[in-house]
């Protein structure tokens, strides 16, 4: 059964991200909170990196909207979610784990 | 389904206290059961019922002495975290010979076996930190 990653820093301050994706299983999931969903957008350094990641990937919209950023920006390998939905998202993981 | 919830860091100063704040409030609307948030490190800095933010700003306290109330959620602060910060209840105040005690309604100060309990009989636990 599969793991939750919760990635909360932008990969431009902390190397959390980079860490969590080398680490991690082909059938975990990746959700990007806080700081983190700067990179759920094109455009950045890491887009590459994350569109060719075999992981399912996940923003949370709240924490993208107070960053200016918008759904309509989103990688195509990236789904957002709301707190409903970062909720329905733990119940599917068997573990959550922050990669503080 | 039973969720715990470990939040490390304090009110104001990172986002993670807010975070945790959110996903419990959405996880009991959603029906499920939050059996326990356990504050610890600068975590323990949300259950000081001194604090005083503006009038337009989020009251970050007495938000979760709300869910504490309305919901029933068991909030509980680390003891050895409390003593560092100076977070006192009536017991710790007496204990430690203080003149003063300042922690708020709906919390309660414990030890680090309740938020091993609370990993060990919650479903998921989900960590807040920065």
């Amino acid at each position: 059964m599969a793991t939750l990653n919760i990635v909360n820093k932008s990969p431009f301050e902390k190397r959390t991200l980079e860490q969590c994706l080398s680490r991690i299983a082909e059938g975990d999931s990746v959700l990007l909170i806080e700081d983190a969903s700067v990179v759920a957008v094109t455009g950045t350094a890491y887009a590459e990196l994350l569109s060719g990641c075999a992981q399912k990937l996940y923003v949370l919209s709240p924490d993208l909207a107070a960053r200016g950023l918008t759904d309509k920006e989103l990688l195509g390998t990236m789904t957002a979610v709301d707190y409903p939905g970062f909720v329905e998202l733990v119940t599917e993981h068997e573990r959550v784990h922050s990669w503080l | 389904m039973k969720i715990a919830v470990l939040v490390n860091e304090g009110p104001y100063q990172h986002q993670a206290s807010d975070s945790a704040y959110h996903f419990v409030a959405a996880a009991l609307d959603a029906g499920h059961e939050v059996s326990r948030v356990f504050f610890y490190h600068d975590g323990v800095n949300n259950g000081s019922r001194l604090t005083t933010p503006p009038q337009d700003d989020r009251h970050i306290q007495k938000r979760w002495s709300a869910l504490a109330e309305e919901k029933s959620v068991d909030l509980v602060l680390c003891v050895a975290a409390c003593q560092r910060r100076g977070l006192v209840d009536e017991g710790e105040r007496e204990r430690n010979g203080k003149d003063a005690s300042n922690i708020a309604e709906g919390f309660r100060i414990s030890g680090l076996g309740q938020l091993l309990e609370a990993g060990i009989e919650a479903d998921r636990l989900v960590t807040f930190g920065d």
